[in-house]
């Protein structure tokens, strides 16, 4: 199977309240993450890193932040003259588009589907941090004959998220039974929501649905085909963590100071790109004592940092300390101001001698912009 | 057909930089990194940029395969344009034959066809040898209100350094009624930074009949400039009082990557209004481990650090194990220094390894013989074996 024979679609809103403290003024495809990443950027070098050279991004509200950070697409090499990344704005139906989900979105996008040369799509939702060989599983579809192919990934799952399938597989790894938000904290193998599958398929499938007035695409488009069509899972033993909770979210963002992760995330084959901010390195003053941290370009750093995250130009002041924090791009800590499992949206000012401390299970949120 | 251009920059980046030894010897000096993540010729193209001016002819020579391939299109530098952008220059054939760039005026010589398809007024003329934020728009300005024939940048260096430089001797209007290259006796101390601006008209003359002097070494400070001068044309000197620096030589070399963590040190490389672009690599943030300690340094991203920094620089991707510990040092890309290594005082180039327990450099004033004392320089690639020790002011080259 070529990669050019494959085309990416990629969710950049979907699951978006789960986290709502963070997407009420972005998307969760923009939401920053890792020092300097944004969530966005872990699908979309997925499918390069496996020569996929189109993806639509589809998006529904609040996307100027999300059209700043992909631009072009150059920083994914996406930015093409065939092909290449293509923004999907939200299609007006006028009375028609009542429900918001991702068959709306489907439907919205069917003229750009229709378009296509490829004979393949994978999908992916924004909330899912992974960096596996997408060829393994393509391979894995091919192998199986299965019609679609679902990522999944065996343990504790996600208990924050709308429409969460979990899997029951019988021989041959087909899914034989599908369960949607099934309660209970039990281990499960739960979807990923990296679908394989063919064009024409999707077409056909987006269309019944619509015909029938049906609209949840999880419900109606893959539980109700269980037996209709053969749907394999292809299990993920790779690092993969889905964010269905601020919680989620703040734990994610610490793992990556476990040497493990760090190396299963970012591996030397398969380069996580982000956009490109021409920062200065970091610059560590006198006196400054980091430990346990992850630090990103254009930091000055003259205070304490002990099991953080720092995205791009953060300041930490002379006397300040910083423990078990996430703090977002252009943030300032004043001096002897002290912080404490606290995340911090972007461009937050936290004055000198201000205390703040929060719990693990249970991180304070300071909104961009904010002054405390 | 190239749309007319106000200004056209020509960078001299073909130089070896033999001076600085084992750094250059597979690259040429403007392709040397600096300052954590950038490459010397950043600080020229940033500044072209920044000052508004989005032509510029890279002129290369020696060693030009990491370079072509560092300014590839000039996206970084915003330089991949409709009209103008980066273009790469090196020798080439002609129907009379082919010549290498045999001086810094025969390179401009033999790209006038290039200068030419922009219709200039004004050519300004760079070198990638220089650490400076400039704003060449003012120059340019200054050049056009004096109604010269040339500009020259001039900075004011320390009397016993000048007689390294080119030095002007200007009237209280700036006019430039002398020019000497390095003097024995200088009795000027306004140095040429090597920058200038020309009337397209009248270099383009000054070119074609230079090249016809047989005597001619043709080079800008020791041909061009003088002839000029004995014409009776309008050569003007624009004081420049920034941060400025010749990275030349390996203790320059490093000096000037240690002042960009020195806060008295008229450089600031943060500054959103004038930034300094670089081709980025892709690696994730840095990561300082429990057992670290970084004082007083800069680290670039994909580092992982669980040893001692002090007074360094560190390009992306180094890792310093456990108990290793680096002081005033300049550690570029890829290199690892392993557990219960010190590095001091040194330069260690690209993916090189320092093994367990070796010692690279000394402090000056623990060096047993204080006369040959210099920065030692581990070259790209060097394993430097365990516990092996590498004296003060050697140079390690592989094999």
């Amino acid at each position: 199977m070529r990669a050019n024979n494959f085309m990416g679609i990629v969710f950049s809103n979907v699951h978006e309240e789960c986290i709502s403290e963070l997407t009420s003024v972005r998307t969760m495809g923009s939401v920053p993450f890792g020092g300097r990443y944004r969530m966005i950027d872990f699908p979309l070098s997925m499918l390069v890193n496996n020569g996929i050279s189109k993806v639509g991004v589809i998006t529904k509200r609040n996307y100027r932040s999300l059209m700043d950070h992909l631009g072009t697409g150059k920083s994914w090499d996406l930015s093409r003259k065939r092909d290449g990344m293509i923004i999907l704005p939200p299609f007006d139906y006028g009375a028609a588009g009542l429900n918001h989900g991702k068959m709306e979105s489907l439907r919205g996008i069917s003229n750009f589907i229709e378009r296509a040369d490829e004979e393949y799509v994978v999908i992916t939702d924004s909330n899912v941090l992974c960096n596996f060989d997408l060829e393994e599983m393509i391979k894995s579809h091919g192998a199986s004959g299965a019609d679609i192919t679902i990522a999944y990934k065996r343990g504790k799952k996600p208990s924050g998220l709308d429409n969460l399938m979990t899997f029951t597989l019988g021989r041959g790894k087909r899914i034989t039974e599908i369960a949607i938000d099934e309660k209970g904290d039990s281990v499960a193998n739960y979807s990923l929501n990296i679908f394989i599958m063919r064009k024409l398929l999707l077409q056909r499938l987006i269309s019944t649905a619509m015909s029938h007035n049906l609209s949840n695409f999880e419900r109606d488009v893959i539980q109700s085909n269980v037996d209709s069509l053969k749907i394999c899972g292809y299990r993920v033993d790779d690092f993969a963590i889905t964010i269905d909770s601020l919680a989620a979210y703040y734990r994610a963002n610490i793992s990556l100071l476990d040497n493990d992760v760090r190396r299963a995330l970012f591996t030397r084959e398969r380069p996580v790109y982000t956009k490109i901010h021409d920062e200065m390195p970091a610059l560590y003053g006198e006196g400054s004592n980091v430990s346990n941290s992850l630090i990103a370009d254009g930091c000055v750093i003259e205070g304490t940092v002990e099991n953080s995250i720092l995205f791009r130009g953060v300041h930490i002041a002379k006397g300040a300390v910083v423990r078990n924090s996430i703090i977002m791009q252009g943030s300032k800590i004043g001096e002897k101001a002290e912080i404490d499992c606290v995340i911090t949206d972007k461009n937050v000012t936290v004055k000198p001698r201000v205390s703040l401390k929060g719990a693990k299970t249970y991180p304070i949120y300071i909104g961009k912009n904010s002054v405390v | 057909m190239a749309r007319k251009t106000e200004c056209v920059a020509m960078l001299l980046a073909g130089g070896q930089g033999s001076r600085l030894g084992i750094l250059t010897k597979d690259v040429a000096k403007p392709a040397v990194p600096f300052g954590g993540k950038y490459r010397i010729i950043d600080f020229p193209l940033s500044n072209c940029v920044n000052s508004g001016i989005y032509t510029v002819g890279v002129l290369t020579q020696y060693q030009p395969l990491e370079l072509n391939d560092y300014i590839g299109n000039g996206q970084p530098w915003d330089l991949d344009r409709l009209n103008g952008g980066v273009h790469i220059l090196s020798p080439y054939q002609q129907i009379k034959g082919a010549d290498w760039y045999k001086g810094t005026a025969n390179a401009i010589y033999q790209n006038i066809n290039f200068i030419d398809r922009y219709d200039p007024e004004y050519v300004l003329i760079l070198s990638g040898d220089h650490i400076y934020k400039m704003d060449y728009a003012d120059m340019l300005d200054y050049h056009k209100k004096n109604g010269a024939d040339c500009t020259i940048a001039v900075i004011e260096v320390d009397w016993d350094e000048a007689s390294r430089f080119g030095l002007m001797f200007t009237n209280p209007d700036g006019s430039i009624y002398e020019f000497k290259e390095k003097p024995k006796n200088p009795e000027s101390n306004k140095a040429s930074m090597g920058v200038y601006i020309f009337n397209w008209a009248a270099l383009k003359k000054y070119l074609i009949n230079d090249e016809a002097d047989e005597k001619s070494t043709n080079d800008f400070g020791k041909d061009i400039i003088p002839k000029m001068l004995a014409d009776g044309q309008r050569l003007f000197a624009y004081g420049f009082n920034g941060y400025w620096k010749d990275v030349g030589t390996i203790e320059s070399l490093w000096e000037a990557n240690l002042d960009l963590i020195n806060p008295n040190a008229d450089i600031d490389l943060s500054d959103d209004s004038w930034r300094i672009y670089s081709r980025t690599p892709v690696a994730p943030p840095h990561y300082i481990s429990s057992t670290a300690s970084v004082n007083n340094s800069i680290i670039a991203e994909g580092c992982e650090i669980s040893g001692d920094i002090d007074f360094s620089v560190l390009f992306e991707n180094v890792t310093v194990e456990k108990g290793a510990v680096v002081k005033d040092s300049i550690i570029m890309p890829g290199t690892v220094v392993k557990s219960g290594a010190v590095v001091q005082y040194a330069i260690i180039a690209e993916n090189a390894v320092i093994g367990e327990g070796a010692k690279v450099g000394e402090r000056p004033e623990n060096s047993g013989d204080a006369q040959n004392w210099g920065i030692a320089v581990v070259g790209k690639g060097v394993k430097v074996g365990n516990d092996e020790f590498v004296s003060a002011g050697s140079m390690v080259d592989a094999d």
